[in-house]
C-alpha cells in the first residue's frame, strides 16, 4: 500500500512523532511504500538538526534523518509552519537574512500544497497527533 | 514553493474533509487549518469543513482578539466562498452544548453560478450521526 503521514506534534513534548516515525519503520518492514511525511504545526521542529537530547534517550530528528537516507523518504516540513517555529534551510535563511539554517539531512522546506498532493497520490494519508 | 495549481493530481478527485474541533486561539491549530483549507481550495478536490466541538467558537461573530495580542484572522472564513467551499457544516449538538445557536456565528456564503449568481449560504447545521455519515463518505480526514 502507499501511504503517507502527517505529523502534527513536535518531538518529546507529545508521542506523536515517535510513533509517527515506528508505524513508518514498521510499514516499511511489511514492504509498503512511504510516498511522503509531512511535518505540521510543531511537527516542523522535528526537523531541526541543533537538537540535543541526553545520551540515553532517543533523538528523534537524527531517527528521522537515518530512515529517510535509509529508505530515501520524502521528509516535508511545512514552510509556513516551519518560518514561525525558527526553522530554515540555507535558502530561507539567505532571503530572510537569517545567519544560521538548522534543516536536519533528510528534510526539505515546501508548501502546504504537499499535503494535499500527498492525500491525493496516497491510499491512506494517517495522521500522527495530539 | 510548489503550491501552485492541481499540485500533480493526475484527474484524480477525492473527498476531502477538514475537521474544526478546537478554539480559534489558545492553540494555533484553528488559524493553521484555515490555512490548509484555503491552500487546498487550490487542488481540484470535493472539499468540506466542518467546525464540532469548540470549533465551532472559530465562527464566532465579532471576534476582537486585542486584549491577547494576537491577529483576528476570523474575516479570512469568509473567503471560503470565493474558492467554492461550501460545504460547511456546523455540529448541532456542540452548538446547543455551548448556548450557541447559528445567528451568533457569521453568515458564510457562495455565489452559485448555475443559479444566476444567487448568493446562498453554505453553513449547514447538521447533527451528530448526520455528521458520523458524512465522515465515513470522506476518503482523507483531517482533524484539527
Amino acid at each position: 500500500m502507499k501511504l503517507s503521514l502527517l505529523v502534527n506534534e513536535g518531538p518529546y513534548t507529545h508521542q506523536a512523532s515517535d510513533s509517527a516515525y515506528r508505524f513508518a519503520r514498521a510499514a516499511l518492514d511489511k514492504g509498503h511504500e512511504i510516498y511522503r511525511v509531512f511535518f505540521y504545526h510543531d511537527g516542523v521542529n522535528n526537523g531541526t538538526r541543533l537538537a540535543v537530547p541526553p545520551q540515553d534517550d532517543r533523538n528523534l530528528s537524527q531517527l528521522w534523518s537515518e530512515l529517510a537516507a535509509e529508505h530515501e523518504l520524502d521528509l516535508v516540513l511545512c514552510v509556513a509552519a516551519a518560518q514561525r517555529r525558527g526553522l530554515l534551510d540555507g535558502d530561507e535563511a539567505k532571503r530572510h537574512g537569517k545567519d544560521a539554517d538548522n534543516i536536519a539531512p533528510g528534510f526539505r522546506i515546501s508548501g502546504l500544497g504537499q499535503l494535499i498532493e500527498a492525500g491525493i497520490q496516497s491510499d491512506r494519508l494517517v495522521t500522527f497527533g495530539d | 514553493m510548489d503550491e501552485a495549481g492541481n499540485g500533480g493530481g493526475n484527474g484524480v478527485t477525492k473527498k476531502f474533509m477538514y475537521m474544526n474541533r478546537k478554539a480559534p486561539y489558545g492553540t494555533v491549530y484553528a488559524l493553521e487549518s484555515l490555512e490548509v483549507v484555503l491552500i487546498a481550495a487550490a487542488f481540484e478536490q470535493d472539499i468540506s469543513v466542518v467546525f464540532a466541538d469548540d470549533g465551532v467558537y472559530q465562527l464566532m461573530k465579532g471576534q476582537d482578539t486585542e486584549g491577547i495580542g494576537m491577529k483576528n484572522f476570523s474575516p479570512a472564513y469568509a473567503a471560503l466562498g470565493d474558492y467554492d467551499i461550501n460545504k460547511i457544516y456546523i455540529e448541532r449538538e456542540s452548538l446547543e452544548e455551548r448556548g450557541l445557536s447559528l445567528d451568533d456565528l457569521q453568515a458564510l456564503t457562495w455565489e452559485d453560478e448555475d443559479d444566476d449568481w444567487k448568493e446562498k449560504s453554505s453553513l449547514h447545521l447538521v447533527g451528530r450521526d448526520e455528521l458520523a455519515a458524512l465522515i465515513a463518505e470522506q476518503d482523507i480526514v483531517l482533524s484539527f
